[in-house]
Order: C-alpha cells, then structure tokens, then sequence
C-alpha cells in the first residue's frame, strides 16, 4: 500500500481516476442498463470462462503424454508428438479453428449418416470445435514445454527411485511428473493469461463469448469504443483473477528446490 | 511517452494525405457474389461493383474500392478510413442515427431459405424450434432478432453471408435470412441445389428492413450526397444502370 | 481418407494462374510477411527502448512502461486491434480537422504494422530487459573500470553480449508476429488468413484452400526456425557454450 503513497503515483491515480470518471460521464454507457445485454455480457463471461478453464484442463492433460513422448519416447511416438507440436505451434489458431468448424463442416454433406447418428445434435453446436481446437492448441504449446519439464528432472532422484526398486508407473506417478509439473507451475499462469487472450477468436465461428457480446452491442447500437473499453476491462479482470489464483496455487506448493 | 510519439509518427507516415478528389468506396471484405466477390486473381467483380465504376465515372470521381471487414463498415466510415460505403447496405433509421444515406440503388424482398423436406415458414411459427443463421451486423439479424428469436431455437450470427449459407448446407443451422438476390445465387451453386430451397419472402417491415440500398457517407457531407445522387440518376437515365442488371439478372433490382 | 479424395479433387483450384487462386494466396502470404516484418522491427526498437526504460529510466518512465506492459499483456489481441484500428486514425483524423489539415488516410499495412508492431513492443521489452539483466555484471564493471563511455559500452559490451541471451525469445516473438498477422482478417485486411478465407467461401472449398494456408504458415515458420538458429550460432561465437 505505502508503495501506493509517492506523490508520482498519486498523481497518476488521481489521472487514472480523472480518467475513469471522464470516460463514465462523456461516453454512452446507456445500454448497459438494457437488461437484454446485461443478460448477454453475463452469459458471454461465463461462457468465456468456462471455454477458458475447460481447454486449460484438457489441454494440460493431453500435454503430459505429449511432453513424456518427445522426451524419453521411442521415436515412433516421439516424432508424432513432435510434428504434431510443430504444426499447432506453427499456424494460426484463426486458421486451425476455420479449417475445423467450417472445414469438417463441408465434409457433412458428402456423409448422410451423420446426421441420423447420436452424436449429431453435438456436432451441429459451434462449441464442440471451439473447445477442440483450443484444448488442441494449449495440448502443441504445453507438450513442449511438459518436454523441457521432464527432462528437467534430476536424474539422480529417478535413478534414486529405481534403485529403491519403485516400479516404473509409481516412479511415474510420485516422482517424475510431480517434479515435471511443479517446474512448469511458475510459467502456467501466464500461459493461461494467454489461453485467455485466444479465445475471442471463438467469436469467428458463432460462439457467443464476451467478445462475440461486445460486438453484438456494436452492431445494436453503433456505439463503437463503448464495448470496446468495457471488453478490455473484462479481460483485464479475468487476468487478474488468473494471476491471483496461481500466486495462490503457488504459495501452497511453494518451491523447495529454490 | 516516446514510444507512443514514435508509434504515432510511424502510422502517419505510413499513412498517404489523401488526393483532394479521391474518393475511397469501402465494400466488405467478405464475398457476397453476385454483388461483390473477389475473383481468383483477386479482383474484385459483380454487380455492385459495376455500378461502383459506373457511379465514379458518371460522378467524375477517382473512386479507389477498398474492401473493409463488413463487421467494422461503420466505424471504418466514421473514423475515415473510407468515404462512401457501397456494400449493399439498406437504408435504415437505425443507421441513419449515424451516418447518412445517397437516394436508393437497389431494392429487393428478404426472404427465408431452409433445409429441403423441412417444414419451414417464412413466420414466427413457421420457424419455432428452429436454428436460424444470419450475417451480423445486416438489417437481417435485426429483423430475426426482432420477430423470430422469441420462438426460435436459436440464432446464429455469422461474418459473412457464405459462412451462413455453408453452414445451411452443413445441416448446422435449419434456415438463413437474407437478401432473395443473394440466396437465389447460392440456391444456383452446386451446394445450394443439393440441399435447400426457398421458404418464402418474410413480412416487409420498413422501420427495420429500410427502403431500399444506398451508399452510406459521413454525416454533413452534402457535396458528396449531392453528387452521388446525381451520379445514381445519371446512370439509370443513360442506360447503364439496366445494361449492368441484364449481365447479371434476368429483371431489374431496382425495386419500388 | 475421405477428405484427401475430396481435397484431390479441388487441388487445380490452387494453381498459380486463375482460374486458381495460388497466385491470390501467395501474395496474402507476402502481406503477412511484411506486416510481420514491420510489426517485429517496431516492436523491436519499442523493446530496445522499453527495456532500457524499465532498467535505467526514471521512477515514471518506469511506471508508465509497467503499464503498457501490464494492459498490452492482458487485453487479447483482437481487442486492441479493433480499439487501434478505429480509435487510434479516429483520434488522429479528428485532430487534424481541428489544426485545420484534411483527413488522411491510413493504409491497411501501415495501421497493421502500427497495430501489432505495439503489441509486439511490450513482449520485446519483457525479452530484451531479460537479456539485458543476464549479461553478466562483472563485464559491463570492467569495461566501466577501463574507463568506456556509455553508449561505446552499450554498442560493444552490452548489445553484443544481450543478443545471444535474446534470440531465442526473438525468434519466438517473430513467430508470433507472423501468426498474429492472421488477426488482420478480422478487419478484413488482405493478407494470408483473409485471402483464404474468400478463396475458401467463393469456391466452396473450405477444406483445401485452409490445408494450403496452413502449408504455407508452416513453411514460413520453419525458415524462420532455421534463421533464427543460424542468427544464434553467430551471436554466440566466442562465448562459452551455456552448458548446463
């Protein structure tokens, strides 16, 4: 707080403050009392967040095979791993996610059957690409660094294990990818600030996120900067929230190595 | 501060001052054939963007066409980075709250095309249930969003007309609003045939389906409303207007 | 299986000479390129000054450098390049008209390299300040100790020794840049993602015209790859291996 208190940053807060109220005083922010959008910005949040937090997950989750593959796999599995990381992390993410939604979807046609079969009325949803191809790209990213993170790992404490006669899944388990994640850790929350930072493209193939909502709002009413500024201070805020919770996540695994 | 002084210095001087009589027509950057749609060697061709080079030279204007995100069209407007807009944008009050309009150049019904077998009307019940796909930012997503969201499944909104249509053919949304001009072009694809047919024309709404298309120009700019009304009578009086519509419809949109 | 059949099918309408679309995409490709190119250099001599700032700079310089950071870090891309895109020629174009001057016109290359060339500035500066901080103390004393000015200094000792520790963050600064240009399509800027996507929505070939960008994207970025180590196996000439 006292950092807070040198006469430089109270300046600067009495202009960030001078500036908030100028841009609440002068700008429309009328809509936001329609409850049509309120409804819409909510729902655009949430589905943000969860979008976010689901990919974030399974991305990971996918990384962890995709990182012990490059690094110790045979090279059949690790040349697979790695190409697959080269491409994802070599094209845009725009791109990947058109050529899914609206590739595949040129493919629906040519097989009737598809739309007899079960699984239809979740293919026909714009989400089920959304969340693919952003849990795809977190899984190109992360896999190389989950690579980096096993190989990281001190041998001495897995020869260590062996030595003890650990069998190789408990190894696994208890030491190598605890360790592996736990180097990872630091770095994670800027890669889900990211993540984060990727998903508006949703919006492209009919997501409604807050992006998506902003834009709705911009078509509605042509006021232009508005939703623009009030998007920015929403992503600002869930990035925020983001770096607390791994600074908190951090604080209770804290780092015995350092 | 420096690093904004610097990033402002290079964006000037990237930035040309524009030719006093040079006149930027922004149309969307999304293809919305037969209207405007890029071909393969990157030009830009179709009807509107004949009427475009006949409206410059009837004008006399040294008109450059710059394609604009459709999304962005207004503000791209507004905050000059084109001057005149012709993307077959209606004529609506809404709009007109924001910038104001030349005289018409075409106008034709909206209508509603479906997935062929599927019993789908042109009205609010016609369509319950139902997954509708619209192109953002159009006098269609107000119109759907006004009359048929209520009973609706869903509503789909799309950055381009094309995407809407593919995804029509895909089985992803059961129906799309939009221009009859445009949907008949799609209705004649290969894909269009295969999978769907005309539904009918929805009821005419003026207050949001407009009266009409015209070229959309910053507000209190008279001279240039002037001109490109004159330059639009010009051309229809002479004949070019109907010699341009005969190469690419079998009756004129000039509409009522 | 059933999409390559598909895609072998569409495959002319990538030739060079309409009525293929090659020539259309490639020259999307030398946009990206180029918007990349001016993105990275500007981004570049942001950081070089950002960095310089957040180390050397006066407690405010400092302050204000922490939040450009802070917001161009946390705002997704596509945000602020619609509030620079619109907002940045509105505010200069509404100044000129009150000096008096004509409204200009700011070129799709030029408000895209401002654009990402911006957002590119924060990330260098983080990468740069980090290089800077890792050159090691005890050479820049020495050469101090021997009585260098400055800015020989930074030209001789500083730079050359910052460069090696920087490269690889460059070099995954530029792959960035040349994947962000993809988000100039959403303000319909001609370049790589764009032209493909009317290629895509004009010939019904979604799935083949997104395979060749992606192609290309791939090329692009693995000539960068190799360059960029090149670019470091030189920087790093007469240094001891960072072994370890």
């Amino acid at each position: 707080m006292r950092a807070l208190l040198v006469p430089r940053r109270l300046i600067m807060l009495a202009l960030a403050v001078a500036l908030v109220l100028w841009c609440a005083v002068s700008l429309r922010w009328d809509w936001l009392g329609n409850p049509k959008y309120q409804a819409l910005i909510m729902q655009g949040i949430w589905n943000t967040v969860w979008i976010l937090a689901v990919t974030m997950v399974l991305g990971m989750l996918l990384a962890i095979p995709l990182g012990l593959a490059q690094a110790v796999g045979p090279w059949y599995l690790a040349t697979p791993a790695r190409v697959f990381c080269g491409v994802i992390r070599g094209t845009p993410l725009l791109l990947q996610l058109w050529l899914l939604y609206y590739g595949i979807g040129t493919l629906f046609p040519s097989i009737p059957w598809i739309r007899q079969s079960e699984l239809w009325p979740i293919l026909r949803q714009a989400w089920p690409y959304a969340v693919l191809a952003l849990t795809l790209s977190v899984a190109g990213y992360e896999g190389e660094v989950m690579r980096g993170a096993f190989k990281g790992v001190p041998h001495g404490q897995l020869e260590a294990a062996k030595a003890m006669g650990m069998p190789r899944f408990t190894i696994f388990r208890r030491i190598w990818l605890p360790q592996a994640l736990h180097r990872v850790l630091p770095t994670l929350g800027g890669e889900t600030v990211l993540q984060m930072k990727a998903t508006p493209l949703v919006a492209t193939i009919t997501v409604v996120d807050i992006y998506a909502v902003s834009s709705r709002v911009r078509q509605d009413t042509f006021i232009v900067y508005e939703p623009l500024l009030l998007l920015a201070v929403v992503y600002m805020a869930i990035a925020a929230l983001i770096v607390l919770l791994f600074k908190w996540f951090e604080s209770r695994f804290p780092n015995k190595a350092a | 501060m420096k690093k904004l002084a610097l990033a402002a210095a290079v964006l000037l001087s990237f930035g040309s001052a524009a030719v006093a009589q040079q006149v930027k027509i922004g149309i969307a950057s999304e293809a919305y054939p037969p209207f405007a749609s890029p071909d393969a060697s990157g030009n830009w061709v179709g009807w509107e963007v004949d009427i475009i080079n006949a409206v410059c030279k009837a004008g006399a204007m040294d008109c450059v066409i710059t394609p604009v995100a459709w999304d962005g069209i207004i503000p791209s407007l507004t905050s000059g980075q084109i001057d005149v807009i012709m993307a077959s944008m209606s004529i609506t009050d809404d709009r007109l709250q924001t910038i104001d309009f030349s005289n018409k150049y075409y106008n034709t019904p909206t209508v509603i095309v479906g997935a062929k077998g599927v019993e789908i009307a042109p009205t609010s019940e016609g369509l319950a249930g139902k997954i509708i796909g619209v192109q953002a930012s159009t006098i269609h997503e107000a119109y759907v969003s006004q009359y048929f969201a209520q009973t609706a499944a869903e509503v789909k909104v799309y950055q381009t007309q094309d995407e809407a249509n593919q995804d029509l053919a895909a089985g992803r949304v059961d129906a799309v609003q939009a221009d009859s001009i445009a949907l008949d072009a799609f209705l004649a694809s290969e894909a269009g045939a295969a999978c769907c047919e005309l539904k009918g024309a929805v009821a005419d709404d003026p207050a949001i389906l407009g009266k009409g298309v015209g070229a959309g120009i910053r507000k209190g700019e008279d001279d240039l409303k002037a001109k490109l009304n004159a330059a639009i009578a010009a051309i229809i009086a002479d004949g070019s207007y109907d010699a341009i519509t005969k190469n690419y419809f079998a009756s004129s949109i000039y509409g009522g | 299986m059933f999409a390559g059949a598909l895609a072998a099918s569409t495959l002319e309408l990538l030739a060079l000479s309409p009525p293929g679309w090659g020539a259309t995409l490639l020259s999307g490709l030398a946009n990206s390129v180029l918007i990349a190119l001016g993105a990275f250099a500007l981004g570049l001599a942001i950081g070089v000054g950002g960095a310089y700032g957040k180390l050397y700079g006066s407690p405010l310089v400092k302050d204000l450098l922490a939040i450009y950071t802070t917001i161009v870090r946390a705002v997704p891309e596509l945000v602020l390049i619609l509030i620079l895109y619109f907002a940045v020629t509105d505010m200069v174009n509404q100044a000129l008209i009150s000096f008096g001057y004509a409204r200009i016109q700011i070129s799709g290359i030029a408000a895209g390299i401002g654009v990402l060339g911006v957002v590119q500035g924060a990330y260098a500066t983080e990468v740069l300040r980090g290089a800077i901080l890792a050159v090691p103390a005890g050479q820049i004393e020495a050469a101090r100790a021997m009585g260098m000015p400055a800015t020989l200094l930074a030209r001789r000792i500083t730079l050359p020794l910052m460069l090696s520790f920087a490269i690889p963050g460059l070099a995954n600064l530029w792959l960035v840049a040349t994947k962000d240009t993809a988000l100039l399509a959403v303000v319909g800027f001609a370049e790589l993602t764009q032209q493909t996507r009317q290629a895509a929505s004009t010939t019904k070939a979604f799935f083949t015209f997104f395979m060749a960008a992606g192609v290309l994207y791939l090329l692009l970025s693995i000539v960068s790859t190799l360059l960029f180590n090149r670019l470091e196996q030189w920087a790093r000439k007469g240094q001891r291996s960072m072994g370890g």
